[in-house]
């Protein structure tokens, strides 16, 4: 399925793959345990730099399961563990030596539920900045100002950063969260189904932010929304029971889907 | 009908038992509140808080008892505090999953519920009885032992209401774990802990059977915590026991005030946890 997805694209700047674009990360036989449960039954799929990659599925496939081992969040809980390989720049993050504060410095997410810290808006942003960086005063003011404008915030909260980002309406938080996370300057965003608890506004401005962000940032996508990934993805990795099931150019899986399983979720027959 | 009727006549006795249940509570409350205000005021002067306990028979105040209070109370908090904050902040973040964790958990709420009797027998043993002399820093240890539970639990307590998704957002931009307990969880159950410091203080105000075995009592004004200080429950249980009017007034007095000082700090705990939930 990977090779039919890599021969349809025919964009240059081949790295890793020869005929497709650079992977940024490769996922390659990944299981996943909670427990004894297995969540993800070696899972691969290559995550293509400066593109958005969605991932879709009903609920428990193991699609924000899967996006909480990209940056190891998952380290937090006992009893969870991963197997297989992660390929980050040729690099395994799973390898049990590595550094994940820097890993997560270099991997953002943004979550489900907007969740600013308690701390106030210019806070929020220069947190992050000044635990990877050494900045000055001035330079950190230019920093959360351009995340706080590249996640289209600035106007709304340029009068009040003193006040706490907990007073932000849901959807200005989320953004607010959006612009945390590109302050650290990572070169990959996860985001797990970052609209949901959004109005239909907020999230036609998350939508376009993600579109914008994209020449920057390799961007994994986590939805319930099938229109979401259409409107925002390059690719599409359609998970099922902890399977992916299939994998491919956005265009192709919503048109033309391969496995008789895609093709009924996304026309809505189960899920 | 006669089922709905049946009904409402079980409702109103039911109704009834309640208010009966409320008013016999509270009625014991307002009683001794009662007792307590007519009688505390009748003792309380100026002279209470400006000169120290009197022999028999003769004028005085409660000063060194206020003071020794005061001084074994802070020393206490200040001994106790730290210990808990920190125990409580590994219970709830670096070993929450810890085996060891369920066991502290449950030898503190032992702690907790230990006659504090005991904590003053033990101090005895460890701090008095080797020196060979009562002292205010032994009081101050004794009660120590009893502000070291109650904060352990409410600091545990507080964090563990903090929810994950702080942490998880703060692991996001890839704070280390230090950062985020001292700089975020910290802020964010700022009020919880306050309250729980408020309320160990509030627990051992009143405490009188540790401090008899540690502290014991001090006829004189003294700030000096080597030597034994006089406190406002050992001075209370004293003069209260005595044949003296003069002293049994000032016993009163004394009950008064220790009880103004706590419903103080319950109601600044109640304003901190209010503030807490509306943020």
């Amino acid at each position: 399925m990977i090779d039919v997805a890599l021969d349809i694209s025919q964009r240059a700047h081949a790295v890793s793959e020869p005929r497709g674009l650079p992977v940024k990360i490769s996922v390659e036989k990944l299981r996943f345990y909670y427990g004894d449960r297995l969540a993800l039954r070696d899972v691969s799929v290559p995550l293509h730099a400066g593109q958005v990659t969605a991932f879709i599925g009903p609920s428990g496939c193991g699609k924000s399961t899967l996006l909480r081992v990209l940056n190891r969040i998952y380290d937090l809980y006992p009893n969870q563990r991963a197997e297989g390989r992660v390929m980050l720049d040729g690099e395994n993050i799973l390898d049990s030596g590595r550094d994940v504060i820097l890993l997560r410095a270099q991997i953002g997410m943004v979550f489900q539920k907007p969740t600013p810290f308690p701390l106030s808006i210019y806070e929020n942003v220069a947190f992050g900045v000044r635990l990877h960086h050494r900045v000055s005063r001035s330079e950190l003011d230019d920093r959360v100002e351009q995340a706080l404008r590249r996640a289209a915030l600035w106007n709304e909260v340029k009068d009040k950063l003193s006040a706490s980002g907990q007073s932000l309406s849901g959807g200005q938080q989320q953004r607010l969260c959006i612009a945390r996370t590109i302050a650290v300057q990572p070169e990959i965003i996860l985001l797990d189904e970052p609209c949901s608890a959004l109005d239909p506004i907020s999230t036609a401005k998350i939508e376009e932010l993600i579109c914008e962000l994209k020449d920057d940032y390799t961007i994994v996508l986590v939805t319930h929304n099938m229109q979401q990934a259409a409107r925002v993805s390059d690719f599409t990795a359609f998970m099922y029971l902890g399977e992916l099931i299939e994998f491919g150019p956005t265009g192709k899986m919503f048109t033309a889907p391969g496995d008789r399983r895609t093709q009924d979720y996304i026309t809505g027959r189960f899920g | 009908m006669a089922s709905y009727r049946a009904r409402r006549r079980k409702s109103a006795i039911a109704g009834g038992l309640m208010v009966a249940a409320t008013a016999l509570g509270l009625g014991w409350l307002v009683l001794i509140l009662g007792v307590l205000i007519w009688n505390g005021l009748a003792g309380l002067s100026l002279r209470v808080f400006t000169e120290a306990t009197p022999p028999p028979g003769t004028t005085g105040g409660l000063l060194n008892a206020i003071t020794g209070s005061l001084m074994i109370t802070v020393v206490a908090v200040v001994i106790g505090t730290p210990l808990g904050i920190l125990a409580g902040t590994w219970m709830a973040e670096y070993g929450r999953y810890a085996r060891l964790t369920t066991i502290v958990r449950f030898v503190n709420d032992v702690l907790l519920s230990a006659p504090s009797i005991v904590i003053g027998v033990f101090v005895y043993e460890i701090l008095v009885a080797p020196i060979g002399h009562f002292s205010g820093y032994a009081g101050a240890c004794a009660l120590a032992l009893i502000v070291v539970p109650v904060v352990v639990r409410t600091t545990e307590d507080m964090l563990r209401l903090v929810p994950d998704e702080l942490r998880e957002s703060a692991a996001s931009v890839g704070m280390p774990c230090a950062i985020l307990i001292t700089r975020l969880l910290y802020r964010a159950a700022r009020a919880g802990l306050l309250t729980g410091v408020l309320l160990a203080i509030a627990r051992i105000s009143g405490e009188t059977a540790p401090l008899l075995f540690t502290a014991l009592n001090n006829q004189f004004f003294s700030l000096d915590m080597m030597q034994p200080v006089a406190s406002l429950p050992v001075v209370i249980f004293q003069f209260a026991l005595s044949p003296y009017k003069d002293w049994q007034d000032l016993a009163w007095a004394g009950a008064l005030i220790i009880t103004l000082a706590v419903l103080t700090l319950s109601i600044i705990a109640r304003v901190l946890a209010a503030t807490r939930k509306s943020a």
